[in-house]
C-alpha cells in the first residue's frame, strides 16, 4: 500500500528527450492509467518507476521514499510485461514463488501465498505447468499471480492486454479491474488502447510526444478534454474538428461562412473575430428537421453496427475549391434510424457539447 | 516453409549431388570402409604377408595398458578443452553481451583465433611456453614455477589444452553470444523486479536457458578434442614426454604411420568412429527431446 509521486520526471537519451518533465501524484489504492499513442514516452515512464530506466531528472518517490537510485529489487514494485515474460524453464509454481524464494521466504509460507494466489486467478489446477503449456489468457494470469504474491506496494502493468485476442482482452480487462479492487494495491498501468484505458482507470494520464496532456478522472477527460491531441484520442469515433470563428457581433460562432450559427451567449464574447477550433463529437449530434439545423452533412459511407449507426460525410462548405473533401465528419445515431448515402442530413448539435480549442496552442478555450 | 524444386529431367538431380556425393564417397567412405577391413587384418613387420584375425586387434588393445593409458589421457584432455574453452567462451560472451560501445571489434578480435590452423595455434603456445624462449615460460619462472613441457608430462598437457581450448574459445563464443543475445530482455528485467541480483539473475534465469546452446557446444568441443586436435599435439609434443599427450587420435596416426601396425591403428580408428557415431546420435536425440523448456 502506497502512493506514488513523481515530481518534474525527464528522459533523455543522449541529445534526444523522450519525457519532458511529468509531475503526478497517485493516491494510495488509485488506479492510474497512462494512454498514448505509441512512442510518447509512456512505456519509459513506466519503466523508470519500475527502476528499469534511469530517471535523468526530477525524482520518483514510492511510499514517501525517493526510489530515483534504487534497485529494481528494492523499490517494492511488481510488474506484469506485454510479453508476460514468465521464466519458461520454470513451472507456473515456480514462476509465482520465484521471488518469494529469492526474498528467503519460509517454504510453507511460499506454499501458502501461491496457493491463495492461485485460487484467485483459477491456476490451481496448471501449478505444475510450464508456461509454453499454457493458453495466451492463462500466462496472463501466472504474470498477474507473480505480481500478486509478492504483496508489493505497487502493480506496474506494461501494456498486459495487448497480446490477447479482442474478446479475451475484454474479459481479462474485467478481471483486471476487479482485482485491484480486492486488494486494494496502487497501480499504474500503460496502454495504447483508449477503451482498456477509460474503462479501467481512475484516473488518466493522457501522453503525447513526452508531455502529460492532461491528467484527470475518465469523463472529466471525455467531457472537458484539455487540448485538441486529447478531444481527438480519447473517444470512438473520434471528435470532429471544424475550423470556425466568433462571428462579428461577437455573440455566435461561425463554421465556415455562416452554415452553423448558435446564438446563445459565448464566454468568449467581445473576442469578435477570433479563430477557433471547434470539436463536436460524433455521439453529441441528433438528426432534426432542416429549419432546426446547426448544420448540414452530405452523406458519403454508413457503417451499420447494430446499436449504432455511423455516417460518415463532409459539411457541404469543407469542400474545397478543386472538390476534393477535406475532412471526413463522423456522426454516431442511433440503430434505428434509416439514413444513405448520398443524403443530406440535417444535425443539431447538443447543448454543452461543442468544444473550443486555440488553432495554434491547441488549448482549450471553453465548452458550449 | 517449404520450397521443392521440380526437375523436368531425371539425371539432372543426381548429376548436381555427385560432386558431393563423390567427396563423400572418396573422402569418408573408402577410408572408412578400408578401416573396417584393415581392423581385422595383421600383417608381419615387413608387410609380407597378411593374415585374417578377427577382432584379436581389438581384444589387443583392451588389454594394452598403453591403450588404456592414452584413452584416460585422452578423457583428461578433451573434458580440459572443452570446459576451459567452454568456460572461457561463456565469460567472454557475457562481457560481450553488456559491451555496447566497440562491441563489434571486441566480438571480431574474438572470432579470429578459430581460423588459425590448429598447427599453428600449437607452435604458437609452444614458442610462448617455452623452457628456453618462451615469454609465458620466462614469467612462470619468475614467479618461481619451473615450467618444461618437454621432461614435465603435466606441464605438456597443460600446455596442449591451452593452445586446443584457445582456438575453440571463439567458436563457443560466437553460440554463447547468440544464444545470450536470444534470452529475452523482458525475462532479465522481471528476474530484477522479482529481486534477483546479476550473478542470481545468470545461474537462475540465463544459464538454465542457454542449456540447449551448452549441451550442444559439449559434444561438438568433445568431438573437436577427440579429432582435430591432431595438429596440436603433432607440432608441439609429439605425444610426449613418455605417453603424457598421446590422445586417442594421436595414437592412431602414432601406431600407424611410425610404428607400421596397420591392424591395430585401424581398430584405433574404427572405435574412434564408433566414439563419434555415438556422441553424434546422442546430440541429434537430446538436443530434440530433453533439452527444451
Amino acid at each position: 500500500m502506497a502512493e506514488i509521486a513523481l515530481a518534474g520526471v525527464k528522459k533523455r537519451y543522449g541529445e534526444t528527450q523522450v519525457v519532458h518533465g511529468i509531475d503526478v501524484e497517485i493516491a494510495d489504492g488509485e488506479f492510474v492509467v497512462i494512454v498514448g499513442p505509441s512512442g510518447c514516452g509512456k512505456s519509459t515512464l513506466l519503466r523508470m518507476v519500475a527502476g528499469l530506466e534511469e530517471i535523468s531528472e526530477g525524482s520518483i518517490s514510492i511510499a514517501g521514499r525517493v526510489v530515483n537510485d534504487l534497485e529494481p529489487k528494492e523499490r517494492d514494485i511488481a510488474m506484469v510485461f506485454q510479453n508476460y515474460a514468465l521464466y519458461p524453464h520454470m513451472s507456473v509454481f515456480d514462476n509465482m514463488a520465484y521471488g518469494l524464494k529469492i526474498a528467503g521466504t519460509p517454504k510453507a509460507e511460499i506454499e501458502e501465498r501461491v496457493g491463495r494466489a492461485a485460487r484467485m486467478l483459477e491456476l490451481e489446477a496448471l501449478l505444475t505447468r510450464k508456461p509454453r503449456q499454457l493458453s495466451g489468457g492463462q500466462r496472463q494470469r501466472v504474470a498477474m499471480g507473480r505480481a500478486i504474491v509478492r504483496d508489493p506496494a505497487a502493480f506496474l502493468f506494461d501494456e498486459p492486454l495487448s497480446n490477447l485476442d479482442a474478446k479475451l482482452r475484454v474479459q481479462m480487462r474485467l478481471e483486471i479491474k476487479q482485482l485491484q479492487k480486492d486488494l486494494g494495491t496502487t497501480s499504474l498501468y500503460v496502454t495504447h488502447d483508449q477503451v482498456e484505458a477509460m474503462t479501467l482507470a481512475d484516473r488518466l494520464i493522457v501522453m503525447n510526444a513526452g508531455v502529460a496532456e492532461q491528467i484527470a478522472s475518465p469523463m472529466q477527460v471525455y467531457e472537458h478534454p484539455e487540448s485538441v491531441f486529447v478531444a481527438g484520442f480519447i473517444g470512438s469515433p473520434a471528435m470532429n474538428f471544424l475550423p470556425g470563428r466568433v462571428a462579428q457581433d461577437g455573440g455566435s460562432l461561425e463554421i465556415r461562412g455562416g452554415t452553423a450559427r448558435r446564438a446563445e451567449a459565448l464566454a468568449i464574447s467581445g473576442q469578435a473575430g477570433r479563430e477557433l477550433l471547434i470539436g463536436v463529437r460524433p455521439e453529441h449530434l441528433q438528426p432534426v428537421p432542416e429549419t432546426e439545423a446547426d448544420l448540414f452533412l452530405d452523406l458519403r459511407l454508413v457503417e451499420t453496427l447494430g446499436a449504432d449507426t455511423l455516417a460518415h460525410g463532409s459539411l457541404p462548405d469543407t469542400k474545397s475549391t478543386d472538390g476534393a473533401t477535406k475532412d471526413i465528419f463522423t456522426v454516431r445515431l442511433p440503430g434505428s434510424v434509416q439514413v444513405s448515402a448520398g443524403e443530406r442530413l440535417a444535425l443539431r448539435v447538443a447543448p454543452g457539447a461543442l468544444h473550443l480549442f486555440d488553432p495554434d496552442s491547441g488549448h482549450r478555450i471553453a465548452d458550449l | 516453409m517449404e520450397k521443392r524444386v521440380i526437375f523436368r529431367h531425371r539425371t539432372l538431380p543426381y548429376l548436381l549431388v555427385l560432386p558431393q556425393l563423390a567427396i563423400t564417397l572418396i573422402f569418408f567412405i573408402w577410408p572408412a570402409t578400408q578401416a573396417l577391413y584393415q581392423s581385422v587384418l595383421r600383417q608381419d613387420p615387413f608387410g609380407l604377408r597378411t593374415t585374417f584375425v578377427g577382432f584379436q586387434n581389438f581384444a589387443r588393445l583392451f588389454a594394452d595398458p598403453l591403450y588404456l593409458d592414452s584413452v584416460k589421457v585422452t578423457v583428461v584432455f578433451s573434458i580440459s578443452v572443452a570446459a576451459l574453452a567452454m568456460g572461457l567462451a561463456l565469460l567472454l560472451a557475457v562481457m560481450a553481451d553488456r559491451v555496447i560501445k566497440g562491441s563489434t571489434g571486441y566480438k571480431t578480435l574474438l572470432i579470429w583465433p578459430y581460423a588459425v590452423a590448429p598447427a599453428i595455434a600449437g607452435v604458437l603456445w609452444w614458442f610462448l611456453f617455452n623452457p628456453t624462449i618462451g615469454i609465458l615460460a620466462y614469467a612462470l619462472r619468475a614467479v618461481g614455477y619451473d615450467w618444461n613441457h618437454f621432461i614435465n608430462g603435466t606441464d605438456a598437457m597443460i600446455l596442449i589444452v591451452i593452445a586446443s581450448a584457445w582456438k575453440q574459445v571463439s567458436y563457443n563464443f560466437l553460440f554463447f553470444l547468440a544464444g545470450l543475445q536470444a534470452v529475452p530482455r523482458s525475462l532479465i528485467e522481471a528476474a530484477a523486479i522479482d529481486g534477483a541480483g546479476p550473478a542470481r539473475r545468470f545461474w537462475t534465469i540465463i544459464f538454465p536457458l542457454l542449456s540447449p546452446t551448452t549441451f550442444f557446444l559439449l559434444v561438438v568441443n568433445v568431438v573437436y578434442a577427440f579429432f582435430d586436435t591432431f595438429g596440436v599435439v603433432h607440432a608441439t609434443t609429439s605425444g610426449g614426454p613418455g605417453q603424457a599427450t598421446t590422445i586417442m587420435v594421436y595414437k592412431v596416426f602414432n601406431d600407424g604411420f611410425i610404428g607400421l601396425d596397420l591392424g591395430s591403428s585401424a581398430a584405433q580408428s574404427v572405435i574412434l568412429m564408433i566414439l563419434v557415431i555415438s556422441l553424434t546420435l546422442l546430440q541429434f536425440r537430446y538436443i530434440e527431446r530433453k533439452v527444451q523448456y
